[in-house]
């Protein structure tokens, strides 16, 4: 040991679990996050997981963070290393001081240790081995067992674990109490043969309140029932897969008629991307709310259809869980990627709107909206996630649903306005927003039908190719557009202190990171607005906060400043003043390295002045 | 011309339906296909089955793709709702229609292009999911509206216009239907409207996925020595393996068919179809014996055509989906959504 001191920490560390892939551990390592929660302490859990089912490399990072910063922290306190593959790796990425928690049955020779860091070994196969003779029965109480030996080095409270192991296996005896002795196994041989606790403690707190712990897909799936959604149509692709899972097992607990026991929604898994708009394209056509959920490679299969819901104006929603690109990139790897893409989606002039949640609470409350937006719009609406919030467990306030509220079923014309006489041109503009009337197909005998195309028509949906008929037309699209700027949610401010020449735009799944980074950047002095816009078109506050602000960073997770280069494109400002911070190794973006960005730029822009340094 | 308005009047005479309506009503815009196109008709067979069946025009949905084929919806049952949707995509729009309303009938058009290449894939797997509608194929094997490149359905060794011979293989949307489980499945020619009219009417009150491959040859492209699929040729290869009466209601069977000649097929709607056997051994309701009976006249250059299969109790994806009744489109708030109290408990659950 060298004479770097061990960390000492109490209820703001990160520990890092390697694992192999398929070996059971996901539960047990999610238990310990959940423990750690029922201390009162917040966690953010992420799991970094390869394109792989079985034997590759698995992380789960467990970020302790009593002061609620939810983003990746980066560095590593705590390491519990159970993956050889990955060894060296997970050694040498230990912070100095560190701790590494290893399985010791086998011996290691010295040189695969480091002498900055603490070593705890713990015999785990040998214990497991002792204790069982099923293969799967040791390897998955192995798990059971580390986080035992856990429990009494961080000095956590077993009582809580086992309340957690009693939710789990309510029922179901035997698997219940298998699972409490495996964790007291583990609990009890570090209390008897190792120094606890560590200096990495927790201690219980109350900083988690009423917070839920949800992955951002289940919420957005769960937004997607309250909002109405009757039919989804989905082609599996990761990170988006579980929406459609999620939107099942929903749909089965909430949607079944108590009487019949029949469903009150469709799910249909499409042959592929392409048959899965094209489903929600003839749903929403025929007046039901439908909605599909793929990811980046998805959302270019179906550009094609994209265009058509722009052009024939038909609602659709997309939920795009973004991965990072371009081709098949890195598919379980986070980015905020496809901004550009979804953006201006399809061939010729087309614009779509975009929804940016934060979170897993704004996943849910802007998929119930997306499907109101796009009755209302009657086009394509995306909701933006990205594998960090759709596929991580992540604290945030209780879901919440106001039940007086009603959909926006939008401009919809019935049988019985046709039949006063109602003027129907289903590409009319009546009251200058843009949006014209649509009916559903069925409605009345001799009113109101009309024929549904991706070519030119006129204001009365009669086929045309005059110029001028085509030039009203987009035009009027362009009149809807800016209609959407004050329907989409509108960005939210926070000044700093004092008054600042220098702003910070971002989005989606940098919040937290950003929060955290501000405090940060103020610790080194500097001062900076944030504006954090949730949803394309902008709205005017957008322009306003640039036109008030000398730089303004634009902090995002992908490689060209996508979200920079939409800003400069819609507002036509200087993109001089728009300075771009980006991240985009496939990992989240951390308060650190946000910091660390700003904060040099910010002191480059501290131009001395000319005659002091030529003298 | 479709800036051409069509004229609304019509003779008084004119025959009525059951619902009261003529022929006329069944109508839409002037076509403005080529004089003398096989699509034109098809056309005026859906209008005649639609007539025929009494079917109130606005419940129906007329769904298509990308071609000659698909801008056809236009020329009939102009007060339906029609959809001129992407290139070989008519099968996925389509199926998320029905989805959304049960009680419409689906009208699916599309060409040979738009079926057996670019939507090879959305044709297969509406077939294998039974979605309930009536999917015409109108088969002419060209590429009409860019001017004569072959299909995927010109036979091998057909001659284009220009002369070149086609080394492709054919693809026989009739066989792959059978073998994905098409409940319904025909072939007729568009020339032969006493046979197509009956086979149009009896696949739309078919419940499930009805299919009907109607050769239909281009005038333009597709009408001259060495096409197989000019009027010519089509007419002295067809081998009808039956034809078919559709009988609306309960009126007894007519009296004229011939002892052990006819076949009667119950419809899940209620309407039974007569069907006159040619092939005295051809069976409608085995699909293996269809498939081979297919094989083997295909290998003679021989057309089959009439009703090749039918399964009277199919099912289609609503039921396997097990949806309620009410159509989903007509759904709210208040059955849809869960409410406060479930969002609580639910937020309960994850903490």
């Amino acid at each position: 040991m060298s004479d770097k001191k061990p960390i000492s920490s109490v209820n703001d560390f990160v520990v890092r679990f390697a694992n192999v892939n398929g070996s059971g551990s996901a539960s047990a390592n999610e238990m310990f996050a959940r423990a750690i929660l029922r201390h009162g302490v917040p966690v953010s859990p992420r799991n970094i997981f390869p394109s792989n089912i079985q034997g590759l490399p698995t992380w789960y990072e467990v970020r302790v963070t009593e002061d609620g910063h939810l983003g990746a922290r980066g560095g590593v306190d705590m390491m519990v290393a159970m993956n050889p593959q990955t060894w060296d790796k997970d050694v040498a990425g230990i912070e100095p001081g560190g701790y590494l928690f290893y399985d010791s049955t086998k011996p290691m020779p010295s040189t695969k240790f480091r002498d900055d860091i603490t070593v705890i070994g713990v015999p785990l196969t040998a214990i497991t081995n002792s204790t069982y003779t099923d293969p799967r029965q040791r390897q998955l109480f192995k798990n059971i067992i580390y986080l035992g030996a856990l429990s009494a080095l961080l000095d956590m409270d077993p009582k809580l674990i086992e309340q957690l192991i009693g939710e789990q296996y309510k029922g179901k005896e035997k698997l219940l109490s298998s699972n409490v002795h495996a964790l007291h196994l583990g609990r009890d041989w570090a209390l008897q043969n190792l120094k606890c606790p560590l200096g990495l403690r927790i201690r219980k707190s109350d900083k988690v309140g009423d917070r839920i712990f949800i992955e951002g897909n289940s919420a957005a799936a769960l937004g997607a029932v309250y909002g109405g959604a009757t039919v989804c149509a989905w082609y599996p692709i990761t990170p988006s897969s579980s929406v459609a899972e999620a939107f099942t097992a929903h749909c089965k607990k909430y949607r079944h008629e108590p009487e019949t026991g029949k469903a009150k929604y469709a799910i249909v898994q499409g042959e592929d991307e392409l048959a899965s708009i094209g489903i929600v394209i003839g749903a929403s056509w025929n007046g039901a709310r439908a909605f599909t959920a793929t990811s980046g490679p998805g959302i270019s299969l179906m550009t094609e259809f994209i265009g058509l819901s722009y052009f024939a104006e038909i609602p659709a929603v997309i939920m795009n869980i973004q991965r990072a690109g371009p081709s098949t990139g890195m598919p379980t790897r986070t980015q905020q990627c496809d901004i550009i893409a979804c953006a201006y989606a399809s061939h010729g002039d087309t614009k779509h709107v975009l929804l940016f949640p934060e979170d897993p609470a704004e996943a849910f409350e802007f998929a119930a909206a997306a499907f109101d937006l796009a009755e209302r719009l009657q086009t394509t609406i995306f909701l933006m996630l990205d594998l960090d919030i759709g596929m991580n467990h992540r604290l945030c306030r209780p879901l919440k649903w106001d039940d007086a509220k009603q959909y926006d079923r939008g401009k919809v014309m019935t049988a019985e306005m046709l039949e006063e006489g109602r003027d129907f041109g289903r590409y009319l503009d009546v009251d200058g927003d843009g949006i014209p009337y649509r009916t559903y197909p069925g409605t009345h005998p001799t009113k109101g039908s009309y024929f549904t195309r991706g070519t030119s028509r006129d204001r009365y949906a009669r086929y045309s190719e005059e110029g001028s008929v085509y030039a009203d037309n987009m035009q009027r699209l362009v009149r809807k557009f800016e209609t959407a700027q004050d329907l989409v949610p509108r960005p939210l401010q926070a000044n700093a202190e004092r008054p600042t020449k220098y702003g910070v735009i971002y989005f989606g799944s940098t919040s937290p990171a950003m929060d955290e980074a501000i405090g940060l950047l103020e610790s080194r002095g500097h001062q900076l607005d944030r504006l954090r816009i949730r949803a394309f078109p902008f709205h005017s506050s957008v322009a306003s906060f640039l036109a008030e602000h000398d730089f303004v960073y634009v902090v995002e997770q992908n490689r060209d400043s996508q979200l920079r280069q939409l800003i400069v494109n819609e507002n036509g400002i200087d993109p001089v003043r728009l300075v771009p911070i980006t991240h985009y190794d496939g990992t989240p973006i951390t308060a650190r390295y946000i910091a660390k960005a700003i904060g040099d730029h910010q002191d480059h822009l501290k131009v001395t002045p000319l005659r002091k340094a030529v003298s | 011309m479709t800036y051409i308005a069509k004229p609304k009047f019509h003779h008084p005479g004119l025959k009525k339906n059951e619902l009261g309506y003529t022929h006329r009503d069944y109508e839409g815009k002037i076509s403005t296909l080529c004089a003398g196109c096989g699509h034109d008709s098809i056309t005026a067979s859906i209008i005649e089955a639609c007539y025929e069946l009494s079917i109130e025009p606005h419940r129906v949905a007329k769904i298509s793709g990308i071609g000659c084929s698909s801008k056809t919806p236009d020329y009939f049952l102009g007060n339906s709702h029609g959809f001129n949707s992407v290139h070989g995509r008519m099968p996925s729009v389509l199926t998320g229609a029905n989805l959304a309303n049960r009680e419409l009938i689906y009208l699916g058009v599309s060409g040979d292009g738009d079926s057996a290449s670019i939507g090879f894939g959305q044709f297969a797997h509406s077939i294998r999911r039974g979605v309930n509608m009536t999917y015409i194929v109108e088969n002419n094997g060209v590429y009409g509206l860019t001017k004569g490149q072959f299909s995927a359905t010109a036979d091998r060794g057909s001659k284009s216009k220009k002369g070149v011979t086609n080394t492709d293989n054919a693809i026989d949307l009739v066989a792959i239907a059978l073998q994905l489980g098409a409940t319904f499945v025909a072939r007729s020619f568009s020339g032969d409207k006493t046979q197509l009219v009956p086979l149009i009417a009896a696949a739309i009150g078919h419940k499930g996925a009805s299919f009907i491959d109607v050769i239909s040859p281009c005038i333009a492209f597709n009408n001259h020595a060495g096409s197989t699929k000019s009027f010519d040729y089509v007419r002295e290869h067809n081998d009808a393996v039956n034809r078919l009466d559709v009988l609306v209601g309960r009126d007894p069977i007519a009296v004229d068919y011939a002892p052990g000649t006819v076949q009667v097929v119950e419809q899940h709607d209620g309407s039974r179809i007569a069907l006159r056997k040619i092939d005295a051994d051809y069976d409608p309701h085995d699909r293996l014996g269809a498939q081979t009976f297919l094989a083997k006249h295909a290998a003679k250059g021989q057309i089959v055509t009439g009703l090749l299969y039918v399964d009277p109790d199919a099912e289609d994806l609503h039921s396997h989906l097990n949806t309620v009744q009410t159509p989903l489109n007509t759904l709210e708030a208040d059955t849809l959504c869960p409410g406060s109290a479930a969002l609580d408990k639910f937020n309960a659950s994850l903490r």
